[in-house]
């Protein structure tokens, strides 16, 4: 190692206390069929496959070291290979974000960049040739690290590889950009790096690896380290010879970065600028100068490091790897009881996707039930076709189907149907009386344990549960549309919502493999209730004047996943009417109800636009009666955030959720509100919104921010 | 229906190398299931005309069928090994004769008609499943005096075996171990050996044993070439005091996995397989536990006397050397000199490690060997003596036969 590099990693070192560091065990072997001695790195932290392999300052200098011991033996031609693989199911998932999230100055920022380049860099400038063995998951760093070797192999039980920095917030900047575009054109670079990532950090299988040529052979996991080290033997013997497919570097490298370039726009608005920064380099990396490109990475990682957007990415991903897996104030999982039967009041769509989701989860019978046999027979011919449909696709084979049909049940008769079930959720119209009439006969014939949830989004759980002899065991259970791909669930608390009611909740929540968030109740609890109070300071505008187009392009540079008329669209003009009303009945202060939406709703107009265009449908403009007070999108989308900050703030200060964490895992998980927000609360306290509006941050500095030197 | 018996061959027969069981010995973090999938991959990519449909059957052989040994290996090992899930599998357990009755067992049912195509195999990770773990000997044994106590430790029993015959001294057993060893090394020398050895990754994470990290078994861990008559002479006789059977003149404890692939005749010049051996006989036979190390001689005389031959008409002998006496009373008894050169061409269990349950297919994949580059030789046989007081033979003939020129 030079010591400018071991005196880098030292200084790093310092800034990572809580590192866990990856030892860089070098064993050597005697290649099969007389190819000669090799010396195989192993990367491992020492712990199992639960806590993935990492790269942090303390890491790389162990690699280091064991690249100067490699080194010395192949210059001294003692080895006539050198390879890299990781323990057990694990290849190495990349650097130690946890330490980059703590970092204050910009120059160990570019410390961390360069740390990486100056130890990975080697691996290509051995007097042998290098291989990487990626036997496991392999992500952002630990697939740099391989990319920087002469040739590399795959297991095609490998389950995951990615280059997720783009999503968090990054760029692969330890070769990645630069490296990959060379080996594999710009386009599958474009691919791996922007699209993947941008796809909810969409990971490839070994296979497509291998296919896409990041891999140059691809071996089953059953024996894949002994088939790569033969292979390995019969490289150096030349009984194979590796080629690889010609890159495009004309006008299909251009091409391929301007479509990252729509990738980008279409996910992110513009408004991230890791995915940019990354199209930057690859474009760059053209000329096949890799000093230079290695160079850029170092300076965007830097930039990146240090902005708000990584930052705030860090806090979502952690939000929604940890906070979502074990809820704030949820009761002890010991008290939740066992549901071995669902009981679902309702057979209407919702109903039914609900009723399909229980019995594909938890595997116990479901029974719907509704006031006619024609709707229940709907309802369960709903889940049937729909689990024909998974069979049609392979995701369950015929014995899964037959039981799981078999699962699904409907009767019109809740006494018979209900009195073994321990949980029954009612799906029916949105209306506090019809609701209090189910649960009181749902009460009557359930038995003494069984949790009475409810699906409402907006009605008031306590209210809902004051007339029965067992409040105690109501809870709020609310899902968000489309059920089966948004993962936030909201577990509604009463007030004499008892905790083992709550723990059972949670429970199924869990195995519903939902992201729960433990809600006062509240009006329209989280997520209803900061859309409610956003669309409605866009509507307001818009009946005060502003033209729908310019209200609507207002969040644009949020890069949030769609704008308001569209969000508006998706959720339905009525139930956003609906849902604007009660929480005017509550907070008539705040939450207006937009006479024209009213409108709209009235003549059942489903969208605002003319379908497939961001054009005003004129039907809906005539209906339109608006004032002459016309705002820009700079005042719209102030008026709007000054509007969310508020909120929130009475929110936390209501007790609504726990933290403001919730919040933002809330919006993450139910809105689909980007990582590089942090939800929305890290924006509100980047932008200065928050304290201009609530005289306060949300989030201490340091927490999804960079913290003062 | 009228049946006839037909003709079994040894296509293929492949081993992991054996490793020295314990903390240092190479496969101390394998786990043993993992080496046979090894060699049934091996045995599949070394045949690539056998459809792997056509195995009929996966007969594993352990001595301790528990953990990583256990779950009806054969079933779950063909599954790890990626054979269809139509292939049926099953263990069995005759303690060091384990995968020499896989391949006898499976045979016979080849013979019938029940099967075209098996896999027979063995394995044993003494480091794991030390010998005698979770045993529990009904208390008849000794209460009725049904068997010596000493019949439950195979060195005991090597020992025994001295005092039955006196003339086979420890002198003569060094002596044989010497050979073992440097008949092993010019084998690997001469790459006899290594044709049929399946590379496996080891990982390592005590320094205990050596560098950590992922390594690759490529060779055999406990030969040592080298070894002299005044290296053995010194050594302790842990089985008795003044004892003659010491580390030396025996096999060790060992970890390592052996799999064979077996056919009907018509079957494997059906399918292109190639036939490297041909099975005339097998036979078992029980001696007294307390000198278990002779089994291999009334074995032997059964297996001759099925096939109507003598031991004049074998020219090659595998027998298995758990221990120098039990190879010398087998040769003693048929009057061969202890330094035949048709017995043991390339060493044996001294040398290269003795798996129990794994080691009787070794025997078949070097006699396999032998034949092929000796085709005046007909006959071969491989022996070897059995735990608790059995022996077991089984006389093959060379296809390479080349008549009586």
């Amino acid at each position: 190692m030079t010591s400018k590099t071991a005196e880098l990693l030292k200084g790093a070192a310092e800034l990572f206390p809580d590192e866990v560091v990856t030892q860089a065990h070098v064993r050597h072997l005697d290649l099969p069929s007389g190819a000669g001695k090799f010396a195989l790195i192993t990367l491992d932290n020492g712990l199992d496959h639960t806590k993935p392999t990492t790269f942090g300052p303390a890491s790389l200098a162990n690699l280091d070291a064991a690249i100067d011991q490699v080194e010395k033996e192949a210059a001294d031609g003692e080895i006539k290979g050198v390879g890299i693989t990781g323990k057990p199911f694990i290849f190495a998932v990349g650097a130690d974000l946890k330490g980059v999230g703590q970092l204050t100055r910009h120059e160990d920022a570019l410390a961390i960049g360069r740390g990486g380049h100056d130890v990975f860099k080697r691996l290509s400038a051995l007097a042998v040739p290098t291989f990487a063995y990626y036997n496991g998951a392999a992500m952002g760093g630990g697939v740099e690290v391989g990319l920087h070797c002469t040739y590399r192999t795959v297991s095609a039980a490998l389950p995951a590889f990615s280059l997720p920095e783009v999503f968090l917030g990054l760029v692969p900047g330890w070769g990645g950009c630069a490296l990959l575009p060379n080996l594999i054109g710009a386009d599958r670079a474009v691919s791996v790096i922007i699209e993947n990532s941008l796809n909810q950090n969409r990971q490839l299988k070994g296979k497509q690896v291998y296919e896409l040529g990041i891999a140059d052979a691809l071996f089953e996991g059953a024996d894949f380290l002994e088939e790569s080290l033969r292979w390995t033997s019969a490289v150096l013997r030349g009984e194979v010879e590796v080629t690889r497919a010609e890159v495009d570097r004309g006008e299909g490298w251009d091409a391929a970065v301007a479509r990252g370039k729509e990738i980008a726009d279409s996910k992110v608005h513009g408004a991230a600028p890791a995915p940019y920064r990354a199209l930057d380099i690859i474009a760059q990396a053209k000329n096949g100068d890799l000093r230079q490109g290695f160079e850029a990475e170092d300076s965007a990682l830097a930039d990146l490091i240090m902005s708000g957007e990584l930052r705030s990415g860090l806090y979502a991903f952690d939000l929604v790897q940890k906070r979502a897996k074990r809820p704030a104030g949820a009761p002890s999982k010991e008290l939740a009881r066992p549901v071995t039967k669902v009981g679902v009041v309702g057979a209407g769509l919702m109903a039914s996707q609900l009723g399909l989701l229980f019995a594909r989860r938890l595997e116990v019978p479901v029974v719907l039930t509704d006031i006619d046999q024609e709707r229940v027979d709907k309802g369960v011919a709903y889940c049937h076709e729909e689990i024909d449909k998974l069979l049609l696709k392979g995701r369950v084979n015929q014995d899964k189907a037959n039981r799981l049909k078999g699962l699904v049940t409907g009767s019109l008769d809740k006494a018979a149907s209900f009195a073994d079930a321990d949980f029954v959720i009612e799906a029916v119209f949105e209306e506090m009386g019809v609701k209090q009439k189910v649960f009181a006969e749902v009460e009557a014939v359930v038995p003494e344990h069984a949790v009475l949830a409810t699906n409402t989004s907006s009605l008031s759980v306590s209210e809902m549960a004051s007339q029965l002899k067992h409040p105690e065991r109501v809870v709020g259970f609310h899902f968000f549309n489309p059920v089966a791909v948004l993962p936030l669930l909201e577990i509604v608390r009463g007030e004499k919502t008892d905790d083992a009611s709550l723990a059972t909740a949670f429970a199924v929540a869990k195995k519903l493999k939902k992201s729960a968030v433990l809600v006062k109740d509240a009006p329209a609890f989280v997520v209803n209730r900061v859309l409610t109070r956003f669309l409605g300071e866009v509507l307001a505008s818009i009946d005060e004047g502003t033209p729908v187009e310019v209200a609507d392009r207002a969040l644009g540079p949020l890069g949030l996943p769609m704008s308001p008329i569209v969000l508006l669209e998706l959720v339905g003009p009525a139930v956003a009417h609906h849902v604007s009303q009660t929480l005017n009945a509550a907070f008539p202060d705040r939450f207006a109800v937009s006479a024209n939406l009213g409108r709209v709703v009235g003549a059942g107009k489903r969208n605002l636009y003319v379908p497939g265009t961001l054009e005003i449908d004129p039907a809906v403009a005539a209906l339109f009666e608006t004032g002459d007070t016309q705002l820009t999108e700079e005042q719209v989308r102030e008026r709007a955030l000054n509007a969310i900050a508020e909120e929130i703030r009475l929110m936390l200060d209501e007790g609504v959720v726990a933290e403001a964490q919730d919040i933002d895992l809330c919006l993450i998980t139910g809105a689909g509100w980007p990582f590089h927000l942090g939800g929305i609360t890290p924006y509100l306290d980047r932008e200065g919104v928050s304290e201009r509006v609530t005289g306060r941050r949300f989030l201490e500095p340091g927490t999804a921010s960079v913290p003062a030197a | 229906m009228p049946r006839t018996a037909r003709d079994v061959v040894f296509v293929d027969g492949v081993r992991t190398p054996f490793g020295k069981a314990g903390p240092k010995g190479i496969y101390h973090e394998t786990r043993a299931d993992d080496m046979v999938v090894k060699c049934i991959r091996e045995l599949l990519r070394r045949n690539p005309d056998l459809p792997v449909e056509r195995v009929d059957e996966v007969a594993v052989a352990a001595t301790t069928q528990i953990g990583d040994q256990g779950l009806t290996l054969g079933r779950t090992a063909g599954i790890l090994a990626g054979l269809p899930k139509t292939v049926p599998g099953y263990s069995i357990d005759r303690m060091c004769a384990g995968a020499m009755t896989a391949v006898t067992t499976t045979a016979g049912s080849i013979a019938f008609g029940a099967y075209d195509v098996v896999v027979a195999g063995g394995v044993e990770h003494m480091g794991r499943h030390p010998m005698g773990e979770g045993v529990d000997p009904n208390p008849r044994f000794v209460s009725e005096k049904l068997v010596d106590e000493s019949a439950m430790f195979m060195g005991m029993t090597a020992e025994n075996l001295h005092d039955r015959f006196p003339h086979l001294t420890k002198e003569r057993a060094d002596a044989y171990a010497v050979r073992s060893q440097e008949k092993a090394a010019k084998a690997y020398a001469n790459e006899r050996i290594q044709p049929d050895l399946v590379p496996v990754s080891v990982r390592r994470t005590s320094p205990e044993g050596g560098e950590t990290g992922w390594g690759l078994a490529t060779a055999d861990e406990p030969m040592r070439p080298g070894t002299t008559l005044e290296g053995l002479a010194g050594l302790k006789t842990p089985f008795r005091a003044h004892g003659r059977v010491t580390p030396g003149n025996s096999a060790g404890l060992n970890d390592g996995a052996t799999a064979s692939l077996l056919a009907g005749e018509d079957v494997a010049r059906e399918l292109g397989l190639p036939v490297r051996m041909r099975l005339v006989s097998f036979a078992f036979a029980g001696v007294e536990p307390e000198v278990m190390g002779v089994g291999p001689v009334p074995a032997t005389e059964k297996a001759l006397a099925k096939a109507g031959l003598s031991m004049d008409d074998i020219g090659l002998l595998e027998i298995n050397e758990a221990f120098a006496v039990q190879v010398l009373a087998l040769l003693d008894h048929y009057g061969i000199a202890d330094d035949d050169p048709r017995v043991n061409q390339y060493g044996g269990a001294i040398a290269f490690g003795h798996p129990l349950a794994s080691s009787g297919v070794r025997l078949m994949t070097q006699l396999a060997r032998q034949f092929e580059e000796q085709p005046h030789v007909r006959y071969g046989l491989t022996t070897m003596c059995v735990g608790f007081g059995m022996g077991g033979t089984v006389i093959w003939e060379n296809p390479h036969w080349e008549g009586n020129k």
